[in-house]
Parts: C-alpha cells; sequence; structure tokens
C-alpha cells in the first residue's frame, strides 16, 4: 500500500469514527490518569455501559495534561460536543452515563469543559479555560486526542506528513528548515538543533547514528514520559527526518526502564511503522534506509547525559567522558552521532507537517516555539503544560496553575531540576526563556518546575536537591563525587543545626570549583540549587545556623511544637492522637507536650480542632508554654 | 636504511605543532594531549589519574588549564593540543578548582601515611605537597566516614578501598593492557568503588594476578602483601619463559623484595605476569633444592616425599648426578630402545637450550619423543 493509500484510509476512518453514531468515550490511560485509577474508573464505566445497555467506544488516549483533575474522561456523544469530566469515581462514572448518555443532562456541576463543535448550556470550553486558553500545543499536539497505539490515528492529524515533505527535500534543505525554526535542544542546555545537525552531516562517515535521549531523570519531570505514552509517533517521525537530513541509517531510543508504559507504546508504534513501511530499508520506496532499536537504560541519572548514555549503549558503565571529541564526530562505537531529546524530536515533525516560520512565530527572539512544563508543587493546578517561550512565571502559576492552595505566601520556583535554581518572587515577571532563566542563576533545563510556598524551607529544598545530584554521581570525577557529598555533608549539617559561621562561603566557594571543575553537566551545575538560594535567601541559611531558626518552620531538629494555653481548651484530642505519648494534661487542663519525648510529627497540630488551633511552632526561640499541665482558663 | 631515517625525521618535522605554555613557546607531535606536550617540554601538571599507558580519563581534575577560546577550565589530559594553542597551567581560576579538589581527596583519604606501606611513594602525597594545603580552610570541610573493610584475600596482594581515590588507572589497566575486566567501577556518588563482579574479594574474580593495577596505584590502595622497600634495584631478564621480559630486581643486600616491569624494554614495555611480578620468593626460600638429589638405596618410587626429602634422597654433587643419569638412560635405551624415552623440557629454559635439547633427544637418544612444558 502506498502512504498515499494508508492516509486516505486513515483519513477515512478517522471521520466515521468522528460521526459514529454510537457515544465515544476518551479516557486518559498514561501513567499519570492509572496511578490517579484510571483503571478502576473503565471497570465501573464498563459496568455501567452494561447495566445500561449502552453501547460506546472506549478510547484510551494519553495524558491531556489536566493531572490535578484525574482520573478524567472525554464523554463525545453523537453530534454534541465532547465533555470533560474529572476527579471521577465510581459513582460519579454511574451518574454521568446514567444523567447524560441515558437521558440528556450533561452534568454542568460535574463537567470540566467541552470539546469540539457546538456548546452545552453552563458548561465553558475547555480551551478557554484559564488552564489551558494559555497554552500552546505543539509537542502535546496529539495528546489526549488520539489513541496512541493506532498509526491510522496519528496520521489522519497530518502525522507522517512532515517525513514525506522531508523526503522531496534535500538533506541541507532539512537542516536549514531547522535552523529557521530557531528550535533549539528540550533536554535543557538549549543548543541550536540545526546547527547540532549540521555537524553530523558534515562529518566524514558513511555510517552515522541517531539517539533519541527518553532518558527523563529530573524529579518531578514527566513531560517526555506524556509524549511518548500519548502521541509515540510524533517523536518518531522527528527521528526519521533527522535520520535522512543527517545521513543515518540506524537510531536508538535512550529510555529509562522506570517507563514500563511508553516503551510499549514505542514497541507497537515501532511495529505500525514497519508495516506501513515507515521503518526498515527503502523507506516508502526511497532508498532511504532507517532503523530504531530501544535501548532501557538501567536508572541511572547521568545516562541522561549523552556520552554517558552512548557508553550505556554501548554496554559500557554509564559515565560521562571529556569532550572533544563531540558525539557529532565521534559518539557511539566512535561514528558520528546525533543526539536528541524527546521533546525535541516532537517539534521536528511539527515543524516539517507545518512550516519553520510558523514555528517561529511563537516565542521570544533567541528561544522559538514552546516548551513543556510539569508544574508541580504548591500550585492549585498541577499538570502537564506547554507554553510559548517567553510566558512569564505569573502567568504560568497564577493563570494556568491558579495560584498557591490555601492562601498561602507564594515562595519560589525551581526550573531545571537538580541542575536548576530557586527563582524567587521578583522573578515572577521575568519571561521564561533560555537567557532570562540563565541570567538567573537557574536553568531552563528538560521542563521541571516545582512551585514553593511560604512553608518550604530554601536549605532544605538545597539539601534535597544535592541529595539526589550526590547519590546519582556517577563517582568519576573527584569534584562530582566528593564536592556534591561536602555541600550535601555542610547543608545536612545546617538543617540539623550544626551550621558553622563561614559555612555559607565555604558552600559558595566548594560550589564555584564544581562547576569550574568538573567533567560533565552533572557536577557542572550540580551546586546551582543551592548557589541560588544562597543568592536569593541568604537570610534563610544565615537563620539556621547563627540563631537555629528555620523561617519556613520545616527544619524538624530545628523546630518545637507547643501547645497555647490562653487557646487550649483540655479536649484531648491531641493526647490521645499523639504516636509518642508526649503530650501531658487532662480534662479541662491545658495540655502541655513534653520536648523531650516530641517526635515533631505534626499530628498535634493537624488534629487540634480548627476552632480552637491551640497548636503552634516555633523555631529558635523557647516555647511559650507551661511546663506542666495547667487548668484552662488559669481558673481551678 | 639512511633514505628511511630521514623520511621519518621529516614526517616528524612535518607533525610538529607549536603551542604557548604559560608564555613559553612549546613544541610538540601532533597528536598528543595538552598535558603530554607541557610534560614533554618540562612544565610540571599535576595528576593522579594520568598515565601514560592508558587512555586519557579525566577524573582527577588536577591537570586542570586555561586556554585562550576555550570556556572555563579544562582536564588538560584529555584535550587535544593543537597548533597556536594558548595554554595557561596557573591562573586563580586553576589554582582554585585545583586547591578544592586535592582537599576534597585529602577529606575523604585515610591519613595513615607514616605506617603506610606507600609512605614517600605516594604520588597523592606527593601532588599534596606541591599543591600545598591550607590547613585552616582544610579543617573547616567534612572528613569522610566511610570505612570499607580491607580486602585480604588474595595472597600476593592487598586491596584498602579506604586509601582509594578512584583514579581508574587500576581499572584501566585491567581492561586496557591486561585484557582482563576483572574489576570495574560500581555503585554511584560517595558509595562508588572499584570492585569485583558481584563485589566478590579479589581472589574469587576472574583477576589473573597479573599486578598491572598494583604498578599503577599512585595510593596504598593496592599494595603487595609484604612490601619491604628495596635499597637497589638489579636490572635483569625474567627467567621464567622464553617472552623474555625486561626486569628491576628490588634488593636488599642479596635478597630480592620486589620485581618492577622495565618500562624501555621494547618486549615487555613495563608489563609482568603473575609469575615475574610476584613468583619471587622461591629464591630465598629454605626448600629451594641447590644442589642435586640422588635416590637412597632401597627407598622405592612408592614412599610419599611429604617435603622430609632427606629421608629418601641424598643430595650428590653435578658430576655424579649427571654420571647416574647417561648411565641409566643408556642402560633403558639398550634394553627397551630409545623409544621407551621421553624427554620433556621446560619454558624457563632459553630458545637455546631447548634447541639443545631436542637435538640431544632426537641424535644421541634416537626418538621423537620430545616435548615441552608450554604445550600442556
Amino acid at each position: 500500500m502506498s502512504f498515499e493509500e494508508i492516509k486516505r484510509q486513515a483519513a477515512s476512518e478517522w471521520k466515521a469514527m468522528q460521526n459514529s453514531p454510537i457515544p465515544r468515550i476518551l479516557i486518559g490511560t498514561a501513567t499519570c490518569g492509572m496511578a490517579a485509577g484510571a483503571e478502576t474508573i473503565m471497570e465501573a464505566l464498563n459496568a455501567e455501559l452494561a447495566k445500561n445497555n449502552i453501547k460506546a467506544d472506549i478510547i484510551q488516549v494519553g495524558c491531556i495534561g489536566l493531572c490535578y483533575a484525574e482520573p478524567l474522561f472525554e464523554v463525545i456523544k453523537p453530534g454534541k460536543p465532547g465533555v470533560f469530566y474529572g476527579d471521577l469515581t465510581p459513582e460519579l462514572v454511574a451518574e454521568i452515563i446514567r444523567d447524560w448518555l441515558v437521558g440528556d443532562n450533561p452534568r454542568p456541576d460535574l463537567a470540566l469543559g467541552t470539546r469540539g463543535e457546538g456548546t452545552l448550556k453552563g458548561i465553558p470550553k475547555l480551551f478557554e479555560l484559564p488552564v489551558l486558553k494559555p497554552q500552546v500545543r505543539i509537542v502535546l499536539r496529539n495528546c489526549g486526542n488520539i489513541d496512541p497505539t493506532n498509526i491510522g490515528h496519528y496520521i489522519a492529524n497530518g502525522g507522517y506528513e512532515g517525513f514525506i515533505k522531508a523526503l522531496k527535500m534535500k538533506p541541507q534543505e532539512i537542516i536549514d528548515e531547522m535552523k529557521k525554526s530557531g528550535l533549539r535542544g528540550r533536554g535543557g542546555a538549549g543548543f541550536p538543533t540545526g546547527m547540532k545537525w549540521q555537524f553530523c552531516h558534515d562529518a566524514p562517515g558513511t555510517v552515522k547514528y541517531i539517539v533519541c535521549n527518553a532518558d527523563e531523570g529530573d524529579p518531578g519531570a514527566f513531560m517526555d514520559r506524556a509524549v511518548m505514552e500519548g502521541d509515540p509517533h510524533a517523536v518518531l517521525e522527528g527521528m526519521l527526518i533527522g535520520a535522512y537530513a543527517i545521513g543515518a541509517s540506524e537510531g536508538y531510543v535512550y529510555i529509562r526502564a522506570e517507563y514500563p508504559l511508553a516503551i510499549k507504546r514505542l514497541v507497537v508504534a515501532l511495529k505500525q511503522m514497519e508495516e506501513c513501511g515507515l521503518l526498515g530499508d527503502n523507506i516508502l520506496g526511497s532508498g532511504f534506509n532507517f532503523h530504531i532499536k530501544i535501548k532501557e537504560g538501567a536508572g541511572a541519572f547521568v545516562c541522561g547525559e549523552e556520552t554517558a548514555l552512548m557508553a550505556s549503549i554501548e554496554g559500557n558503565r554509564g559515565m560521562p567522558r571529556s569532550r572533544p571529541p563531540f558525539p557529532a564526530q565521534s559518539g557511539l562505537w566512535g561514528k558520528p552521532t546525533n543526539i536528541n531529546n524527546v521533546e525535541t524530536w516532537a517539534n521536528v515533525s511539527a515543524i516539517l507537517q507545518k512550516s519553520a516560520s510558523w514555528f517561529a512565530s511563537y516565542g521570544t527572539e533567541k528561544s522559538k516555539g514552546t516548551k513543556t512544563f510539569s508544574l508541580v508543587g504548591k500550585v492549585v493546578r498541577t499538570g502537564l503544560i506547554e507554553v510559548p517561550m517567553g510566558i512569564t512565571l505569573r502567568e504560568i502559576i497564577y493563570g494556568i496553575g491558579g495560584g498557591i492552595p490555601g492562601g498561602k505566601k507564594y515562595k519560589a520556583t525551581q526550573t531545571g531540576g537538580p541542575s536548576g535554581g530557586c527563582l524567587p518572587t521578583s522573578f515572577l515577571d521575568s519571561p521564561v526563556d533560555y537567557e532570562s532563566l540563565a541570567a538567573a542563576g537557574s536553568i531552563m533545563g528538560s521542563g521541571g518546575m516545582v512551585v514553593m510556598d511560604e512553608t518550604t524551607c530554601m536549605v532544605d529544598v538545597a539539601r534535597y536537591f544535592l541529595n539526589f545530584t550526590q547519590s546519582e554521581s556517577c563517582g568519576k570525577c573527584v569534584m562530582c563525587r566528593l564536592g556534591t557529598k561536602q555541600m550535601l555533608d555542610i547543608l545536612q549539617d545546617i538543617v540539623n543545626g550544626k551550621g558553622r559561621p563561614g559555612d555559607i562561603e565555604l558552600l559558595l566557594e566548594v560550589g564555584d570549583a564544581i562547576k569550574n571543575g568538573s567533567l560533565c553537566a552533572l557536577g557542572g551545575t550540580a551546586p546551582n540549587p543551592v548557589q541560588t538560594t544562597i543568592r536569593y535567601f541568604r537570610d534563610e541559611y544565615e537563620a539556621h545556623i547563627n540563631e537555629k531558626r528555620c523561617p519556613a518552620l520545616a527544619c524538624r531538629p530545628l523546630i518545637s511544637y507547643y501547645i497555647i494555653p490562653e487557646k487550649c481548651q483540655g479536649c484531648g484530642i491531641c493526647i490521645r492522637a499523639c504516636t509518642s505519648e508526649a503530650i501531658k494534661g487532662g480534662k479541662r487542663m491545658v495540655h502541655v507536650i513534653d520536648q523531650s519525648k516530641c517526635a515533631k510529627c505534626g499530628t498535634c497540630l493537624d488534629v487540634c480542632p480548627a476552632k480552637f488551633s491551640a497548636v503552634a511552632i516555633s523555631s529558635g526561640a523557647p516555647v511559650k508554654a507551661p511546663a506542666e499541665p495547667v487548668p484552662v482558663g488559669g481558673k481551678a | 636504511m639512511t633514505t628511511t631515517a630521514s623520511t621519518t625525521a621529516e614526517e616528524k618535522k612535518v607533525a610538529t605543532i607549536t603551542l604557548t605554555i604559560d608564555g613559553k613557546k612549546v613544541e610538540a607531535p601532533k597528536g598528543v594531549t595538552v598535558l603530554e606536550a607541557a610534560l614533554g617540554a618540562d612544565i610540571y601538571i599535576p595528576t593522579l589519574c594520568y598515565d601514560p599507558d592508558l587512555k586519557p580519563y579525566g577524573a582527577c581534575r588536577l591537570c586542570v588549564v586555561e586556554i585562550d577560546g576555550m570556556r572555563g577550565i579544562v582536564s588538560s589530559c584529555t584535550t587535544p593540543a593543537a597548533d597556536k594553542m594558548v595554554v595557561h597551567t596557573e591562573t586563580p581560576k586553576v589554582n582554585q578548582a585545583r586547591r578544592i579538589a586535592i582537599e576534597l581527596i585529602m577529606a575523604n583519604h585515610i591519613g595513615d601515611c607514616l605506617t603506610c606501606a606507600k609512605n614517600q611513594q605516594c604520588e597523592l602525597q606527593k601532588v599534596a605537597r606541591y599543591l600545598g594545603i591550607e590547613q585552616e580552610h582544610f579543617d573547616r570541610l567534612r572528613k569522610g566516614t566511610r570505612v570499607l573493610p580491607i580486602d585480604k584475600s588474595h595472597p600476593a596482594f592487598d586491596r584498602d578501598h579506604n586509601k582509594c581515590i578512584l583514579c581508574g588507572r587500576c581499572v584501566r589497566a585491567c581492561q586496557e593492557i591486561a585484557g582482563v575486566g576483572a574489576i570495574d567501577l560500581a555503585y554511584r556518588g560517595y558509595a562508588a568503588k572499584v570492585s569485583t563482579f558481584g563485589d566478590k574479594p579479589i581472589h574469587d574474580s576472574i583477576c589473573e594476578s597479573c599486578g598491572e593495577c598494583i604498578a599503577r596505584c599512585p595510593t596504598g590502595a593496592l599494595v603487595p602483601k609484604r612490601t619491604r622497600q628495596a635499597t637497589r634495584h638489579v636490572k635483569t631478564i625474567c627467567p621464567y619463559c622464553g617472552v623474555g621480559c625486561s626486569i628491576y630486581l628490588g634488593m636488599r643486600g642479596n635478597e630480592i623484595v620486589e620485581v618492577q616491569g622495565d618500562r624501555e624494554s621494547p618486549v615487555n614495555k613495563g608489563g609482568l605476569c603473575v609469575k615475574g611480578r610476584f613468583g619471587f620468593d622461591f629464591v630465598n626460600h629454605p626448600s629451594r633444592l641447590t644442589k642435586p638429589l640422588i635416590r637412597k638405596e632401597g627407598k622405592g618410587k612408592d614412599i610419599q616425599v611429604n617435603g622430609n626429602f632427606k629421608d629418601i634422597f641424598r643430595e650428590a654433587t653435578w658430576d655424579e648426578a649427571l654420571d647416574l643419569v647417561a648411565k641409566r638412560l643408556n642402560q633403558i635405551k639398550e634394553k627397551y630402545g630409545p623409544d621407551s624415552i621421553g624427554v620433556l623440557s621446560s619454558a624457563k629454559c632459553t630458545n637455546e637450550e631447548n634447541y639443545l635439547l631436542q637435538k640431544f633427544t632426537r641424535a644421541v637418544i634416537g626418538t621423537n619423543n620430545i616435548d615441552h612444558c608450554a604445550r600442556l
């Protein structure tokens, strides 16, 4: 079958599905959806449909990005717009089936929004919601919309058109198109993709490799996983285009083994590509050969570094080596190799499908297109988002994310994972692009975005990230192996109240040496979380060291729970809840926490009735409470 | 011959690059690293993981330099030297990184230098002394707490992880020189260490005991079991086989206390095998036979020797022993024919000796029953 025929068939099947006389239910079953309970929802759905004798198509789709509302599904009744429902439970499923599929009430009280033509009274359009309106979905164009295990769905939505277009171009023309688009590496460093391709294209040699770096390892990052689970062909088409432009006939997807569903989806996608003649020898009769192998990583963060990644593919211990030589000259098995990240490849297919100028119309002067972020932490609407470059942090956190939950005060945003930095309030209105983030001491990174509020201790955050980089250092170079350990030990001391004067300067000094002297980027960026928190929150470090006080009241060794005598009503709830038997007191007697027994678990604070709010935390000062229980109200 | 020599010289001339290191014009052959170019021009750059026999590694970060046109500081051991390169080996940035690196290593190193087998031969000691540790600054650093058991499983050497600085020279020697790969780095971060497969004791690994790792360890992490300092070194040829490895015997009086491979030797280029490196204790061993022995009358071959050979054998002179052997060989040959005799030669003999023995067997005894232990 020629590609034209495949395309025609895919289009007619897609159209038939759209016009199907039976309802369709699109349920998000990416890893995030599954973790939130999508499987239970599917069971409930099947049971309810059977009970009500309704015939419906259930299509498992990827992540649409609304993590805060998972598990969710979209119910499409023939002739009506699709309606999204979130925070599903089996009971809600029953209600929705009964009211909207059996009856005619779309339940505006439960619906998140609608998608597609037409409107339903009382339900907003999903993509008009504050959470989605500022977003531009290029990488995530098909996520949550198509069945990722069906290549026909991808093709019907413009898939592989980019590759077909590329086949008609000269390799150099494709590279020029990439340069024109302004696309920069989405793995974090932001190297111009077109230039990278050019180096590999120009390198002498007939055997060349291309690699997709799917070793997404930052804590709190899940963008690449969502793309591979929700739209694997977008990535694979990008690889096809890259291979053709560079002159490679073999490619690897290096993916962490902790992503079993993504691997499954990729395996299915590769098989379908072969069946359609889009992979293998003489692809679509063009004479171009390309094969893709999947290499599962064994769970080392450092294998996201390109030279370590290549060592791992070769079967060696995943350790970085010095550059030069760069992979474009001598990469996998000593051959010219081009490595791009998942999101970069997904952008490549979009750029060729549309055009370089279309892509370049999004973003800023130096940072073109969009960027996906996993927006997590202390934010109302967590999720997988895709925004045009240059958007401000405020638009992301307060617009898309809906602000800080519980009326708490915003403190900082951490971008770039363990290699990035923490940006304080003063950067809320700065644009999010490669240059601005670097100027602030952070990095774009692969797209982790962790929002923190006033209850987050910045020293503890730095300690957390250093702990991560220290345990994920490959151990090869002295700076990273022993330098991060040194910084971690100092931070450990500080949060435990054992910080010494001069520790801040020592952290900065060792941090500088690690940044300058490390072999690879893991070490080279590891001090960023410490250096930025010292830069913007030095007072917190000083409070820990000089006053043994944690201003965020988060570091357990530095805080004490106590009961405010004026507020305590002597109800005994906290006494019963305390796991350490540390609270003394009787009926109508002001309760007192025995500091020597208190494990600082915070249970008393949680259980104290809100109307009393008698439990408080202090740090850096003796608690203001009597030593022994006294009668409530000072009366005997 | 003359033509070849001049061509080589010309080729060399063409393949030379000139770079500036610390303001000094330096010529170096094309293809060397910045570190090698500097060392070749007598410009010292401290290193711990560099070894001229091994591929560049870039782990110790002590050889960092600044190069005009390159971002930040780079390790000179992994950076190829290029024509017109301008290199600075001592800048504030470089010195700070080096000082922190050596302080970090020292803060995580067991400092029992006085009782360490490597004392005064330790490269870490030398480099630390060269760079100079600022005591006041060093005191502020948190010291390492990891204590790992010493692997004493091997009869010839010990492995003390607590003195290991993870320079990787042992790992690379095992892979690149010995071609064995018995050890590699295992675990991550601070827990990283040189390990055998499955972290078993070295004696239970595929280690072939060649000792290439021990010869290259810069610290006291890999040391022979009995270390005694030699007072002089004698150059000789290893007597174990016909390869003819050149060695230096480390001597105390007339006693051999160590063996080192001769790096200048075209035969072994410094490399040795387990026998050559460790098999010297027999030389001064009391059980070593230094005189021929003849079996006593009435002591049959069914008697077990059990080390007590004096009950069964008596010492003899070489003349007496050789006469006896010649007599018995003749008797056997006459009685049973020449093919009843077989001769086994040894790899410890030289080629010439082996030639003579086969000649003797074929021409004098008259049999082709001659073989050699290397075929066993």
